[in-house]
């Protein structure tokens, strides 16, 4: 193992992890599962994550970074308290989804996939939340769950946001 | 008495929850603590959620839509203490006709029964089917049966379901695999999620009946992580399923083994296609590979696998109870029975609609859907996602089935029906496409990874105004190469938007390009606001313009800077009089 990946490991326990490895020990194919968990509790995947889930398991930090990179819904680096799921399917982008985006980016200051300075919101572009009827449809995924907002209009929008900053 | 709220994702979008509540509270406060409150799936009405049914009995005594908290009062001291239906949030004719008009097999029980209890849907007849099979049906009766039925796969490609559980269960081997595809990854359908949210045992129902066909004794379902709430309901359900003994060792008594897990997948469009799944289930990129070997023979962990779509499962159960020659007797001659379509755009009365196969387009979009919202013209309506087509107004004859369909340029596919008016721009809508399905490329085949990018840029270019002579030559070159130089299903089908839109709406991508116009006033580069003489001279726009393009005295008809001007509609937006034109 080269040096940075032992500094690296020995920077944090993982103690939240453990238990998530330990149920996943010797079942195959497990990686985007574990993967997933990890995100859960650490947010995103940072490299002394992947270093670490590499390590307990035997999975090269190549493969480990790979999978990681290929599925969208995996962050390598760390995003707000909220997450803004601003969905771009086809019945959104029919109905307006680019003025609402363009909204959402005129208030926070925040483009697809950058969070505002002082890491309450991260705006992301997703493929489609499968709530076509109430489009444009974003999910807002924070410490309280997810809540969805349906039929939103760029004051609504704004709204809304400000609704969730208000919760302090 | 009985009250139920509809909570599908969509229903609690529109704030079922906070019904829900207050539901309970008002009841609570009246001394009517004794009437219940339950939850079901969505009933597909999703225009008007949230809806609230109040059951007397067994009996449906009145639907309330559009039920907002603050509504909740009226129907707790009107209806159920007062014993006097609230007429005025009572469904309209009209809307009852959005589902009278259906017909239900896959939707049978999605808004009727709570999806978070087993014992409901044992009361409506669930698992009967599954009984009936594995006691006293041998595996090939039940494969002969669906072939009767003629159920063909409702994931996209339309293959018949018989045919790839028979393949299935003649290919040996000490283990085999039984999947569902629950990624419903076409952006613009929904009906698969509905089927999870709503009925999700149907779904184990009908994968154990397809399990017990092939001789699997483990099923995987692999769903979206974007769909937490379907998520949660298949957890609830397949754990009281093994309560029940409905999935577990020796169901019914009948030696039959079959359990159920789920996989979430991570977001990867081609992972619908069926070897990408399966890398994806073994925790690997979700790259597809060459076929042969097929699934049926090397599947998952190389052991014979079937898979198949939600949908397609939902309907198995229905099957095997009512006979496949009940479902063959719906439908057209080569595609039988019904298919759910999700109908969302620029429609009235959007939702999910599940009707026999065969019925012209437009008596599903303007019969059901009931037209195109603040009455603007329909101009076409796109099918089967980035792997379909736009079909134009002209074509809105078109019988919906597999054939027709095709013929049309467009597919079937999971049954995705997106409405377009007059002002979606065709070219953009290919351009949309193109970009959704470049980012989703795997990258394993070089015409897909970089002939896509390529159109992409192409069609960008002429979004933007920059379009050139031969540029409509080299996408429909590109689009062929493309087709047949891409190994999986999301590269042989990625060019179909965009060839669909140059068949029927060539004369846009000419306009575009040669007269630098967007008709459809969408493109940002190809449009011109101005000021018209119904100016009062207010002001307001030259305050709310971001550049400062807009100059003009008090009381004087204001004029734009074309030069400075951004084109961002916000002097069109904040005009009280209607004086921006945009052209």
């Amino acid at each position: 193992m080269c040096d940075n990946c032992g500094a690296a490991v020995s920077r944090s326990d993982f103690k939240e992890l453990e238990p998530v490895l330990k149920k996943y020990a010797g079942i195959e194919g497990s990686l985007i599962s574990i993967l997933q968990k990890a995100q859960d509790i650490y947010g995103y995947l940072s490299l002394e994550t992947i270093n670490y889930i590499s390590a307990r398991m035997g999975i090269t930090p190549a493969k480990i970074y790979g999978v990681a990179t290929f599925y969208t819904q995996f962050r390598l680096e760390p995003i707000g308290e909220y997450l803004i799921m601003l969905c771009q399917g086809t019945a959104c982008h029919v109905n307006g989804a680019a003025l609402i985006e363009e909204a959402i980016t005129d208030h926070l200051g925040i483009a697809d996939g950058e969070t505002t300075e002082d890491n309450k919101f991260t705006l992301n572009n997703v493929a489609c939340l499968g709530c076509c009827s109430l489009a444009p449809v974003m999910m807002v995924k924070g410490p309280e769950g997810e809540e969805t907002f349906g039929n939103l209009t760029k004051e609504s929008v704004v709204k809304a946001l400000d609704g969730i900053r208000a919760r302090g | 008495m009985k009250v139920v709220v509809g909570q599908g994702s969509c229903g609690i979008a529109s704030g079922a929850r906070k019904t829900e509540d207050e539901l309970v509270r008002k009841l609570a406060e009246s001394g009517m603590g004794d009437v219940t409150v339950e939850k079901t799936g969505c009933v597909g009405n999703c225009y008007l959620e949230p809806i609230v049914d109040v059951y007397d009995g067994e009996k449906l005594a009145a639907r309330y839509v559009r039920v907002s908290p603050d509504k909740a009062e009226q129907i707790v001291e009107g209806h159920i203490k007062g014993g006097k239906v609230v007429e005025e949030l009572l469904i309209s004719k009209t809307d009852e006709e959005f589902l009278s008009k259906q017909e239900r097999i896959v939707l049978r029980n999605a808004g009727y029964i709570n999806p978070e209890s087993i014992d409901e849907y044992i009361a409506v007849g669930g698992y009967e089917g599954l009984r009936k099979a594995i006691t006293s049906m041998t595996p090939d009766g039940v494969i002969e049966e669906m072939k009767v039925s003629g159920l063909r796969g409702r994931g996209g490609a339309g293959f018949p379901t018989w045919f790839k559980w028979n393949a299935a269960k003649n290919n040996r081997g000490d283990k085999k695999y039984m999947v569902c595809n629950a990624d419903e990854g076409d952006p613009g359908a929904f009906m698969d999620r509905s089927v999870l949210e709503g009925d999700p045992h149907s779904l184990l129902e009908g994968m154990a009946i397809g399990g017990y066909a092939i001789g699997a004794s483990e099923g995987v379902i692999y769903v979206r992580a974007e769909y937490p709430l379907a998520i949660a309901r298949l957890e609830i359900a397949i754990g009281q399923a093994r309560e029940k003994g409905c999935l577990g060792k020796d169901i019914f008594g009948s030696g039959f083994d079959f359990d159920i897990r789920i996989k979430a997948g991570a977001g990867a469009f081609v992972c619908g296609e069926e070897t990408a799944l399966i890398a994806s289930l073994e925790g690997e990129r979700g790259m597809p590979r060459l076929k042969p070997p097929f699934p049926a023979e090397k599947g998952f962990w190389q052991k014979p696998t079937n898979i198949n779509n939600v949908e397609t499962f939902a309907n198995v159960p229905w099957i095997i109870t009512s006979g496949g020659e009940a479902f063959a007797a719906m439908g057209t001659d080569k595609s039988k029975g019904t298919k759910v379509f999700a109908l969302a755009g620029k429609i009235k009365k959007g939702g999910l609609v599940e009707v026999p196969m065969g019925l012209p387009l437009k008596d599903v979009i303007f019969g059901i859907g009931d037209g195109i919202k603040n009455d603007k013209e329909f101009k076409a309506v796109q099918m089967g996602g980035p792997s379909g087509g736009c079909i134009p107004a002209a074509l809105s004859d078109t019988p919906v089935d597999y054939e027709n369909i095709t013929k049309t340029g467009a597919i079937v596919g999971s049954g995705g029906m997106i409405v377009m008016d007059e002002d979606t721009c065709m070219v953009d809508m290919a351009r949309y496409f193109l970009d959704f399905t470049r980012k989703e490329s795997c990258g394993k085949c070089n015409y897909c990874r970089l002939g896509t990018k390529r159109m992409l840029e192409i069609l960008e270019r002429i979004t933007q105004g920059k379009g050139e002579d031969g540029d409509i030559e080299l996408l429909e070159e590109l689009a062929v190469k493309i087709k047949d130089g891409s190994m999986c299903g999301l590269g042989q089908t990625a060019p179909n938007p965009v060839l669909t839109t140059i068949r029927y709406f060539r004369n846009e991508y000419e306009d575009h390009i040669y007269n630098k116009k967007c008709t459809a006033h969408y493109c940002k580069s190809l449009i011109t606001f101005t000021i018209t003489d119904k100016c009062t001279g207010c002001t307001l726009c030259s305050r709310k313009c971001p550049v400062d393009a807009i100059k003009g005295d008090r009381k004087q008809k204001h004029e734009i800077d074309q030069d400075k001007c951004i084109r961002c509609g916000r002097c069109e937006e904040a005009c009280n009089f209607s004086a921006i034109l945009r052209d």
